[in-house]
């Protein structure tokens, strides 16, 4: 049984249903990418394995979240709240508004260590200028009084994973860590997560919009579309052989560096909002093969034989020829 | 921070003149005449002009002015031409009567006004937050005299609890700094619930959740620090407010304070009072702006940095 394991999930917000039957599974020592364009439903499907969907209203409508065993569909708020941080952390979409601006940075990073980890005040700071080291920040003694407006955008971002790390975690998740960083600092962000994985054997749910970091990172990826799963596989499989037109026309435009973020202007048109989601499948508005079929019945997840799994009525799922 | 305080200070010094010129025209160009409350009736203009005299009042407005900026550089605020006593006198006797009522009644309106915009913002769109709320839209909408005139019907007529007028004692302070706070402590519940709402949907907040920190201590120690920001920048404003506002209400309540004073001034056209209050009130204002902004500073490393 993998660590976390994401079956059916629906979720409501207000009447809106933003997801759809999400599901995916991620090991230890693995990274499963979580690819889609804006607005499909990536920070989402975060928040709703943080527990945290009650925050802006909404709830897990249907599903189960299994972490090491336990429902997390189910698990009271206090015993949820343990585990948050400390077990499961998270890394949030934009650095530059994700740090309390009062607060210097290094006690900000404290909070976890002396929560969590019951570490007094000398201790938790040295703790958290070991971790900042780690992370390579420059001068961590120094960093750790500065407040967060005085940080560069790169920094912030190594102060949040910096938290995000204080406690061990289990399992990171990491939404959209780079979007708002520029292309150096991207690599190196990358770079430094992927060594967790390989040193800390930790678990990394990497959200991203930019299949460029998904070929360089991840180990499998699931591909969303307006809130639904179009295509998982593992990375090296889906290169080589995308089946959903969706996921072909992201691999035929892998962003370069100047692109506007967000944007992937290979595939004409946007995705729907939440409230103009057609029927049938999804894409076909967008789908270069549409048929009759894809705009009056939903595709079915279907999972093949080598593990990868595909929602579309037009798509080859012949293994063979691929094997 | 420390050269900050002493800019600002000395920015005070040119606002301070501007201030007092408006003051000084204002008092002196509107029609009316102090020596009219002086002169017996019946005497002839000689002695009206003799005495006009003795106070300056013949002289050019510019040099009048220039007078009575020397004089207050000095620290001396003349004699009152119809109270016939100096002026920094009446002004000691009344001032710590009003200080006493702006102050109390700031602090009821700063503590209560907190606390009820946490609590309502904590039970957002529950039952909780809709009473408080509507209370508070009660007092900030009943205008402070008419406040008073109700609380002194229901408290000192009806039940007797506390006298109707004057300042002999502490429960003469009850009604008013009830009537002055109830209507700040409604604008800053407001300020605080909207505040800490919009605070709470913020990105840094979703991680502080995310961290695993109890709901109630992110609410208290960060949410509220935040929104605790705008509420003191509208309690600097308000110092001067309160010294200022408490004029009808000293009034209704018949107490001795600043505001009485004022009043009684003007009706008489007794210049160096009138201008000495106005004077007062208009640096309660201004010290008042000054503080809330140097509590801002110290609350936030931003604005801090912004100042060097
Ligand atoms: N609080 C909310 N209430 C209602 N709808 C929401 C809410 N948050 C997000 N949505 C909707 O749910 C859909 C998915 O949003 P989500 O933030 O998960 O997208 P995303 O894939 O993370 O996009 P991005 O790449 O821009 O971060 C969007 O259409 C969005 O408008
Ligand atoms: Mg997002």
């Amino acid at each position: 049984m993998a660590l976390l394991d994401v079956q059916d999930l629906s979720i409501d917000i207000g009447g809106i249903k933003p997801l759809d039957s999400i599901g995916f599974a991620v090991d230890k020592g693995e990274t499963l990418g979580i690819v889609g364009e804006s607005g499909s439903g990536k920070s989402l499907t975060a928040l709703s394995i943080m527990g945290l969907l009650p925050l802006i209203g909404g709830r897990v409508e249907r599903g189960s979240i299994r972490f090491d065993g336990m429902e997390l569909t189910r698990l009271p708020e206090p015993d949820y709240r343990r585990l948050r941080g400390r077990r499961i952390a998270f890394i949030t979409q934009n650095p530059m508004t994700s740090l309390d601006p009062v607060i210097r940075v290094g006690e900000q990073i404290d909070q976890v260590a002396r929560l969590h980890l019951g570490l007094s005040g000398s201790a938790a700071r040295r703790h958290s200028i070991e971790i900042m080291e780690r992370l390579r920040i420059p001068e961590a003694a120094t960093t750790y009084h500065n407040y967060p407006h005085q940080l560069s955008g790169g920094m912030k971002q190594r102060i949040v994973i910096a938290m995000a790390l204080a406690a061990n975690p289990d399992l990171i998740i990491a939404d959209e860590p780079t979007t708002a960083l520029d292309v150096t600092i991207q690599a190196q962000i990358v770079q430094i997560l992927g060594e967790l994985v390989r040193e800390k054997g930790v678990a990394l749910i990497l959200i991203t919009h930019d299949m460029g970091v998904v070929a360089q990172a991840c180990d499998r990826v699931v591909v969303l579309y307006a809130g639904r799963v179009a295509e998982s596989n593992t990375v090296s499989a889906i290169f080589a052989s995308p089946r959903h037109p969706y996921t072909q026309a992201l691999i035929g435009c892998i962003p370069r560096n100047a692109m506007e973020r967000g944007s992937l202007v290979g595939i004409p048109g946007l995705v729907p909002s939440v409230a103009r989601y057609p029927a049938g499948c999804r894409f076909h508005p967008r789908c270069t093969r549409s048929e009759s079929l894809c705009e009056r019945e939903v595709p079915v997840l279907e999972r093949l034989a080598s593990g990868a799994e595909i929602a579309c009525h037009v798509a080859d799922k012949h293994e063979a020829a691929h094997a | 921070m420390l050269s900050y305080t002493i800019r600002r200070l000395l920015l005070l010094i040119p606002v301070f003149l501007v201030v007092s010129i408006v003051i000084f025209l204002i008092i002196h160009l509107v029609p009316g005449d102090p020596i009219d409350n002086l002169v017996r009736v019946g005497s002839t203009p000689e002695q009206k002009a003799e005495i006009t005299a003795r106070y300056g009042l013949d002289r050019p407005l510019v040099e009048q002015y220039l007078i009575w900026l020397s004089q207050l550089a000095q620290g001396d605020l003349g004699t009152a031409i119809v109270m016939r006593r100096p002026v920094a006198d009446l002004i000691a006797q009344n001032l710590p009567y009003s200080l006493t009522l702006g102050g109390l009644a700031l602090l009821f309106s700063t503590v209560l006004g907190i606390a009820a915009g946490v609590i309502a913002a904590m039970n957002k769109e529950g039952r909780i937050d809709r009473t408080v709320m509507t209370g508070v839209l009660f007092g900030s909408t009943m205008p402070s005299f008419w406040l008073g005139l109700i609380l002194i019907l229901v408290f000192a007529v009806q039940l007797r609890w506390f006298p109707v007028s004057g300042a002999r004692s502490w429960e003469s302070l009850v009604l008013p700094v009830l009537t002055i706070g109830l209507g700040g402590m409604a604008l800053v519940a407001r300020v605080t619930r909207i505040a800490m709402l919009e605070t709470a949907g913020k990105d840094f907040v979703l991680l502080l959740h995310a961290k695993g920190l109890p709901a109630r201590r992110i609410q208290l120690r960060h949410v509220l620090r935040h929104a605790l920001l705008p509420v003191v920048t509208i309690l600097g404003l308000r110092i001067g407010w309160v010294l200022g506002g408490a004029v009808t209400v000293e009034y209704v309540f018949a107490r001795p304070g600043l505001g009485m004073l004022l009043i009684k001034a003007l009706s008489q056209h007794d210049y160096p009072v009138v201008q000495a209050c106005l004077l007062m009130l208009a640096m309660a204002v201004m010290l008042g702006t000054l503080l809330g902004d140097l509590i801002q500073a110290a609350m936030d490393p931003r604005v801090r940095s912004a100042l060097t």
